[in-house]
């Protein structure tokens, strides 16, 4: 407290640090400890059996691996979208530029509903895949798609200001020091673009893992095999297991959180190692 | 503080009315139905308004909800203030009473025919031409045919389809659950998409193309030869099938205290008379008036139906046991 206190020229650290924690409060701590009261109406046996469940662990498995992919598709990709968007300039740039954005202002029903008529076997891509044995749609790899698609401009968005940063001069001293080319790329570009494409990382799978919208149009719902958690919560609301839905919701949170918490140690210790070298 | 201001409107409304005197009301009702009843309302609602302005003189605007009914009636129980409830199977208007003390224990005694002004029943909706050849139940269990049907555990249609083929399986297997439940068991495995509502149940086997084969209301069914055309799908019905009574109810606790407890009773009243009936026919929901029913005979075509009460001693009954956590649905899906 002392340290941050003294760090600042700046006055007003109290009432500024007062409003952050007020208003954090009033928007995420007090709406997730709202679900964490409510799932206290079930015992502890009762709260594991309900989370524990085949059907449970089988939607936990697939959202979160599915977002995983989804993420991992959107750093790889996401990452060349925005080397091509910084370092190239072509006929069109910003038109590229600005549909990276559309992800975000597109109604997520839309997305889901247009991903599946895109792939379901009478669609534009579906009806192509299919004579090869290729299902997309009704199959977890839908939900794959839809979260890849949702989560696109968050990789793109978070590393393109780093990489413009990082000039181009930087490389050619790389080169005249004597670096190959992949050295170039793995020693001195890639440290500088970890953290931001990490970060782009854990926004996207964040997003991923809570996406309900587009997912359940495209993704067929069968129990154990392409029912995402978020899905299995409304199902238990609509059933009026009030207490079961938060306590789904509730390990869900954890294990984001726990996740979430390991990508930014991650993220810190990479940025730290980039720093002593 | 969006109730605390409509609050302040109608305080503010019902003395600029009583000042006036007696001026002719403007009443909002709110009537939160479920899926597949949007075109059935739509038209109803304003043949309503007339009456209403017309024997009365005020005019009413009704507003409507449509999901599914699971989703609707938990709405209501979080505080959607609906004066009228319209939904597809009483085990959801019954939680009204159980979760939130809304209507009476006894609300389906209210209104005539266990509180459903008309009914409907399951029937297939197939490809043009039916090329699976399905003609009854045990056609949609055999391996290769594709069939859609929603999630029971949110869509009030496939509680129905669901107990349907259950109760199928049982007349002919000597009334043996073992041999239902490994006749739904095929009838599950058939299915590669779960759809939340009926809706989305009859999107994705009209637009995507998927399956052979459509469990669903009647009246959707009819709804969709009307939109597709003869030329895309035919209905076929089945030997034996359900008698699927939605029924509807007034939110008393909402009702009175919006002051529309008369309107949205008479709301629910005018649906039984012939004017009703005939909008209910028209929309391929079959009357309970024998008078309108006989006028459209020819439109619903005759086949054995059993009632939930027989088959399976009630909704309470039939949703714990097969809907219910560890239930048959769950049993299937290898919770």
């Amino acid at each position: 407290m002392k340290l941050l206190r003294s760090s600042s020229v700046l006055p007003g650290f109290g009432p500024a640090l007062g409003f952050t924690v007020f208003y954090l409060s009033l928007v995420v701590l007090i709406p997730l400890s709202a679900a964490f009261i409510k799932t206290f109406e079930l015992s502890w046996g009762e709260f594991v059996d309900v989370v524990t469940t085949p059907r449970v662990l089988a939607s936990y498995k697939l959202t979160f691996g599915a977002s995983l992919l989804g993420a991992t598709l959107n750093a790889f990709f996401g990452l060349i979208v925005a080397w091509v968007l910084v370092r190239y300039t072509f006929p069109g740039k910003k038109l590229v530029d600005a549909l990276v954005d559309l992800p975000f202002a597109l109604p997520t029903a839309v997305a889901g509903i247009t991903l599946s008529a895109l792939y379901a076997k009478n669609g534009w891509i579906g009806s192509l895949l299919e004579p090869h044995g290729i299902k997309v749609a009704y199959t977890p790899v839908g939900i794959v798609v839809a979260l890849t698609f949702i989560g696109l401009p968050f990789v793109v968005r978070t590393v393109q200001p780093v990489l413009e940063d990082l000039e181009g001069e930087v490389e050619e001293a790389a080169a005249s020091l004597g670096a190959s080319r992949w050295q170039t790329f793995h020693r001195v570009i890639v440290p500088s673009l970890a953290p931001a494409l990490l970060t782009g990382f854990a926004l996207a799978f964040a997003r991923a893992v809570g996406e309900y919208g587009s997912v359940i149009f495209i993704a067929g719902n069968m129990p154990m095999v392409s029912e995402i958690t978020p899905l299995l919560i409304i199902t238990k609301l609509e059933q009026y297991e009030y207490s079961q839905a938060t306590a789904i919701a509730v390990v869900m949170l954890v294990l984001s959180f726990l996740l979430l918490l390991l990508i930014n140690l991650l993220q810190w210790w990479s940025g730290n190692r980039h720093v002593r070298k | 503080m969006k109730t605390s201001t409509i609050k302040k409107l109608a305080a503010a409304l019902a003395l600029a009315v009583s000042a006036t005197g007696a001026l002719a009301k403007d009443i909002t009702l709110l009537n939160v139905s479920y899926d597949p009843t949007r075109e059935l309302y739509e038209e109803y609602n304003k043949a309503f308004v007339k009456h209403w302005e017309s024997k009365t003189g005020d005019k009413v605007t009704v507003n409507q909800s449509h999901g599914g009914a699971g989703k609707q009636a938990r709405a209501v129980i979080d505080g959607l203030e609906a004066d009228v409830v319209t939904l597809a199977l009483s085990y959801d208007i019954d939680q009204l009473h159980e979760k939130a003390k809304l209507i009476p224990k006894d609300w389906q005694s209210r209104l005539p025919h266990n509180s459903s002004p008309y009914t409907s029943t399951i029937v297939f909706l197939v490809r043009k031409g039916n090329p699976k050849n399905i003609q009854d139940w045990d056609d949609i269990v055999q391996p290769g045919v594709g069939v859609v049907t929603p999630n029971p555990k949110t869509s009030g249609g496939a509680r129905y389809n669901h107990l349907a083929a259950w109760a199928y399986a049982l007349k002919h297997n000597n009334n043996d659950p073992a041999a239902a439940k490994a006749f739904v068991t095929k009838l599950y495995q058939n299915v590669s998409v779960l759809d939340s509502g009926a809706r989305g149940a009859t999107t994705t086997f009209l637009e995507r193309g998927v399956g052979d084969v459509l469990l669903t209301w009647e009246n959707e069914a009819y709804l969709a030869l009307k939109e597709q055309g003869a030329d895309k799908v035919e209905i076929v019905i089945p030997s034996y099938s359900i008698l699927a009574e939605p029924p509807v109810t007034v939110v008393d606790k909402f009702a009175n205290k919006h002051g529309n407890a008369e309107v949205a009773k008479a709301y629910l009243e005018y649906l039984y008379s012939p004017e009703g009936q005939e909008i209910a026919a028209r929309n391929y929901y079959r009357p309970s008036d024998p008078a309108v029913a006989a006028k459209y005979a020819s439109q619903f075509p005759k086949l054995e139906l059993f009632t939930i009460d027989a088959v399976f001693g009630g909704w309470q009954k039939a949703q714990k046991e097969h809907f219910g956590d560890g239930g048959i649905f769950d049993q299937i899906y290898g919770k």
